[in-house]
């Protein structure tokens, strides 16, 4: 089930997976509480490619991201971004893969709200004390249609705005692979499909490897793969979806995974 | 509700014990203040119960405690026919005649004079064998036998101990009468009153008739005499019979009146270490007040959805204010519990310092009386209160909507009425100390206004702080980057919190540079004092602050090579009925070592002229000629004015009286200063062995060059400054808890923030820079708002008190710049904590926080 339809693509850089786990677990509690997350899932994300990760609540899609992306570690398996081994690592490493390997774009709260935006969309790279690379920085600012509100604290811009300064602020340190966790749960259906346009964009003319976890098949419909998550395991895999054959592939799966419940 | 408040209150232990540390520190100063003056009272009137006899005569108008110390001892007499007379009384069953002395001391076997160190004296007298009132007797021989002729002494049990003396030894004397220098064989050691308690005073007694040579110039005479009743009739009734017996000029007082004086000297005399502690203890409280308000702004900011839906569920904003006001209540009674009990410790601590400084109080228990506890209960819940009052309203002013709400705040009120409010006090202070430095408006005014400005100050520090952050953190971003800005952002975000942080902070510092500027004003007006005024080259006074005997002067100016050795005695005296200081000296003499200005009249004074100074006489109207009345224990005379003096503190009082006119009033002759000038060309070496050579027998009489003496008159400054750190360090470390309370709740409040920081790859060692640059800037920010209301109190005051011998103005800059550096120290100490709880936060846990 775990292996993937499509042919991952190496990284021209590591010459590996952008991102893979091995037989990830994640257990909370212990004994007769224990409760399994993550049930052994295997999965890589090929350089370039946009992924994104559904399933109903509780089955693990959020917990797999945050252990791909070096947020939470995981009780058993592997995970590696790039040529890492994110389990060996220590803090500071850690640390340092997520500040230059990786983007983030959360679905609330993304950006610190002191700073005014474009101090948020260079953040990474100021705490790293790198400059950023000027004409890649205008290019993101540019695409992103942000060059008039870059002055602004996040608390003056519209959750859309806000969400795109997010966008911008993971590409602009060109990661090796971009986790967005709901990044349009908070956006009316506008603005959400402006961020998705946008990260459908970084991938393909900026050869960015995004993954993203959804329960919105038409957000979902923007990706070049959907992976169905169930109670801690990858259940089913879709390439090339579009919003419907992704809905339709959810009743279905809901209609297989919980007979009990009736779908019209 | 009740039970939300506890769990609130269980949810929160750790900013709550912070809080309650500001409560504790307060009611333990209030207690123990309480508790060590009642513990010293009681063991005094103890004391003065136990060794005062039924009914007492002595010349009229002498208070029980006006002899000793710093002025020379009444020196008039009772004679012995009037104690024959008083002993025939009806009712009398004895009355001994008795001589008193408290310039009497006794030197070691090492030979150093047996003293505890501070002002208590050296008491000698005649030994009887006269019962207290509680018939106990005054005075019980211990080992050895009564005196029974010249040179044999009786000295108690503890200072025969500790000078070495066993019995049938010769023991060394040092008196303030004529003979400085007096010998004796030890015959019998003594024990003063049941305990044997001297509070640090020595005592030495011996016959009469050697008491009567050394201290009452050998006529059979009697300082006071101690009648006892043979019980027919009461203390009160005894004294009626006596007084009716007494020739006019004496007077006789009971038991009951003696210890009612006594008691009354030793409140005013200890008032001062009382208002001391308690002022100490406001201060602690103050602080605590702004630490407390800044905890429960923060609970409260943080409970908000709880108190909403609390508001949704039905109740009343009453209700909630009243929740969280109980939450006070209960910590005010926890920190007022915890301060009565440090407070004891804090009275062992002051009876332990007591000793030091010659008051020796280990055989007295501490005292505790119930107003104590209602006092500490009263100050503790009352200030957490007051402080609690305002979060407890804003919490109430939750909409219950909130509740469903995401990002709930309480809405904030407009720091506009606040900002015009503290403008006003500022300003109104600021009027009030120029008008009192312009108009001579006197200390309190200043005070008032000081108190004004000091409020006006804190109320605009939110308005204030935020500009002056910026200024502080301006070189963060250049240092430190990007963390640096966080850090300055997080410090100016929230206003309010970081200006009631830095103002507890504030607070301290600016008494402490307050107290710096006027210590080092006052070492420096002495300095300039001595260089300007002190022509003597030498001053001869005494180490234990008991006057000298008066027959040293005259040995000094017999050495060769010393042009003068001018004495100069101290006297309290009636002057046109109101008590005052006096100095007495041989003017013409006098200025030829002390640099002495005469604005009218002349130095030549007579038996009788008096000098005044100029601020005196202007206050009194005088002029020269006029006659003023001078009442002394002798008698009251009319004398004329015949000089007015510019101010100087040489003069050591307002008036100078020439020192033929205290022996005239009754005043016995004792010196408390000898200025020394040596002629021009005098071997300095030479001169010094010689006096030196004088003073070789006495021990408590010390020769001081001007360098030294100028350095004898800064040392006290050094330790009161001292001290008052110590006391002013404790209101520092309440506010450095304010600060660690500060940051900690400010790193939980944007716990997700740091969450997000720590996403994006802000290492835990930057997160923790970050924290402890917001940290620092805000101490600091505490430090220059201080360190600048400071300057200018210290400024006010030392131009409010130049009258007084602060003269010069100096301000110890490199110390200020050190009391910044500390501050910026403080913070980096403060953020310890919060960063590193800051660091440990998991990062996923922070960011999926609600």
């Amino acid at each position: 089930m775990s292996t993937s339809l499509l042919p991952t693509v190496p990284d021209p850089r590591t010459g590996t997976a952008a991102a893979r786990a091995v037989d990830l677990r994640k257990v909370y509690g212990s004994g007769d509480t224990a409760l399994a997350a993550l049930d052994g899932v295997s999965v890589e994300f090929g350089h370039g490619q946009f992924t994104a990760i559904m399933g109903p609540s509780g089955s693990g899609k959020s917990t797999l991201l945050h252990c791909l992306a070096a947020l939470d570690d995981a009780t058993s398996g592997q995970v590696f971004i790039g040529d890492a081994e994110l389990n060996t690592l220590r803090d500071k490493e850690l640390t340092l893969i997520r500040r230059d390997r990786i983007g983030f774009v959360f679905q609330s709260f993304n950006l610190v709200p002191t700073l005014t935006a474009l101090e948020n969309i260079t953040l990474p790279m100021d705490i790293a004390g790198r400059k950023p690379d000027r004409d890649w920085l205008d290019t993101v600012i540019g695409t992103l249609g942000l060059a008039d509100r870059l002055a602004h604290k996040p608390s003056q811009l519209s959750g859309g705005q806000q969400q795109r300064v997010a966008c911008a602020r993971a590409l602009v340190s060109r990661p090796q692979i971009i986790f967005a966790d709901e990044p349009t749960g908070n956006l009316d259906s506008v603005a959400g499909a402006e961020v998705l346009r946008f990260l459908r964009r970084a991938v393909d003319e900026f050869d960015q490897t995004v993954v993203m976890v959804t329960h919105d098949p038409a957000a979902a419909g923007h990706a070049d793969r959907v992976l169905f998550l169930t109670d801690g395991r990858i259940v089913d895999e879709m390439a090339a979806p579009t919003a419907e054959r992704v809905l339709d592939r959810m009743k279905n799966f809901d209609a297989v995974s919980m007979p009990s419940i009736a779908v019209s | 509700m009740l039970t939300a408040t506890f769990k609130s209150l269980l949810a929160h232990k750790v900013r709550m014990i912070l809080s309650t540390f500001a409560i504790v520190l307060g009611v333990a100063f209030v207690s123990g203040t309480f508790v060590f003056s009642d513990t010293l009272n009681s063991s005094f009137s103890d004391l003065f119960r136990q060794t005062a006899p039924d009914v007492m005569v002595r010349p009229a108008d002498a208070d029980a405690a006006s002899t000793g110390g710093f002025t020379g001892s009444d020196v008039r007499v009772i004679p012995a026919e009037l104690v024959t007379t008083l002993d025939a009384l009806p009712g009398v069953d004895r009355a001994d005649g008795s001589i008193n002395d408290q310039g009497t001391l006794v030197v070691g076997k090492d030979g150093k004079v047996v003293t505890s160190g501070g002002g208590a004296p050296g008491v000698a007298g005649n030994y009887d064998d006269g019962p207290a009132a509680d018939g106990s007797p005054i005075v019980t021989i211990i080992t050895g036998s009564a005196p029974s002729g010249p040179g044999q002494l009786l000295i108690d049990e503890k200072t025969a101990a500790t000078a070495g003396y066993a019995l049938g030894e010769t023991v060394q004397l040092i008196t303030s009468g004529p003979q400085p220098s007096v010998s004796g064989t030890l015959v019998g050691t003594i024990r003063f009153g049941p305990s044997g308690n001297l509070v640090g005073a020595t005592l030495v007694m011996m016959d009469t008739p050697t008491a009567q040579q050394l201290y009452v110039g050998g006529t059979d005479a009697f300082q006071q005499v101690a009648v006892t009743g043979d019980g027919s009739l009461t203390n009160a009734q005894l004294r009626d019979v006596v007084t009716a017996a007494l020739p006019a000029g004496f007077e006789a007082v009971d038991d009951e009146q003696i210890a009612t004086e006594n008691q009354n000297e030793l409140q005013q005399s200890l008032s001062f270490v009382t208002t001391f502690l308690l002022v100490f203890a406001a201060v602690s409280l103050v602080v605590g007040t702004f630490l407390i308000l800044n905890t429960f702004s923060i609970v409260v900011a943080q409970r908000t959805k709880e108190l909403a839906l609390f508001r949704a569920l039905g109740a009343s904003r009453p209700q909630v204010t009243r929740s969280v006001l109980f939450e006070a209540l209960v910590i005010g009674l926890i920190g007022s519990t915890i301060g009565l009990l440090l407070g004891f410790a804090l009275a062992v601590g002051l009876k332990g310092l007591f000793g030091v400084i010659g008051i020796d109080l280990t055989q007295s228990g501490l005292v505790f009386e119930w107003r104590t506890a209602v006092a500490a209960y009263a100050v503790g819940v009352l200030v957490t209160l007051v402080a609690a009052y305002l979060p407890a309203r804003r919490a109430a002013r939750v909409p219950p909507i909130a509740a469903m709400r995401d990002d709930a705040t309480i809405p904030e009120s407009s720091l506009r009425r606040r900002m015009l409010g503290g403008a006003a006090l500022t300003t109104l202070g600021a009027a009030f100390m120029l008008w009192a430095l312009a108009f001579d408006g006197g200390l309190q005014l200043l005070g008032l206004g000081v108190l004004a400005v000091f409020v006006g100050v804190a109320l605009l520090s939110p308005v204030i702080g935020r500009p002056i952050v910026a200024v502080i953190a301006w070189p963060y971003q250049r240092l430190f980057g990007t963390v640096g800005v966080l850090a300055r952002e997080n410090a100016r975000r929230n206003p309010r919190r970081t200006a009631a942080t830095a103002a507890a902070l504030m607070i301290g510092l600016a008494l402490v540079t307050t107290m710096a500027i006027m210590g080092q004003s006052a070492k420096s007006s002495v300095d300039d004092l001595v260089s300007s005024d002190l022509r003597a080259n030498y001053v001869v006074s005494s180490a234990t602050s008991t006057p000298f005997s008066p027959a040293i002067a005259p040995r000094i100016a017999a050495v060769p090579g010393v042009a003068e050795a001018v004495s100069m005695r101290f006297a309290v005296a009636t002057v046109n009925g109101q008590q005052t200081g006096v100095a007495a000296f041989n003017a013409t003499p006098f200025s030829q070592v002390v640099a002495i200005m005469v604005e009218s009249g002349s130095l030549i004074t007579g038996d009788e002229g008096l000098l005044v100074t100029s601020t005196r006489a202007d206050t009194e109207g005088w002029k020269v000629g006029d006659m003023v009345s001078v009442g002394m224990p002798g008698g009251t005379s009319s004398m004329p004015i015949t000089g007015i003096l510019a101010d100087n503190r040489f003069l050591g009082a307002d008036i100078v009286v020439p020192p033929a006119a205290l022996s005239a009033g009754g005043i016995a002759p004792v010196d408390s200063y000898i200025y020394v000038a040596q002629l021009p060309g005098a071997d300095t070496t030479a001169v010094t062995a010689g006096i030196q050579a004088e003073l070789a027998t006495l021990p408590t009489v010390t020769l001081q060059d001007q360098s030294a003496f100028a350095e004898a008159q800064r040392a006290p400054i050094d330790q009161f400054l001292a001290i008052i750190y110590a006391l002013l360090g404790l209101a520092v470390i309440i506010a450095v808890l304010g600060i660690v309370n500060t940051l900690a709740l400010s790193v939980i409040e944007r716990t997700r923030e740091v969450g997000l920081l720590r996403a994006v790859g802000m290492s835990r060692r930057q997160l923790r820079s970050m924290i402890r640059l917001e940290s620092v800037a805000i101490s600091i920010l505490g430090a220059v708002l201080g360190v600048g209301l400071g300057l200018i109190f210290g400024i006010s005051l030392q131009k409010a008190m130049s009258g007084q011998g602060i003269s010069v103005l100096s301000i110890p800059g490199t110390q200020l710049v050190v009391f910044l550096v500390l501050a910026g120290l403080v913070g980096v100490l403060a953020a310890v904590f919060p960063a590193r709880r800051a660091a440990r936060m998991g990062v996923l846990r922070a960011i999926t926080t609600e």
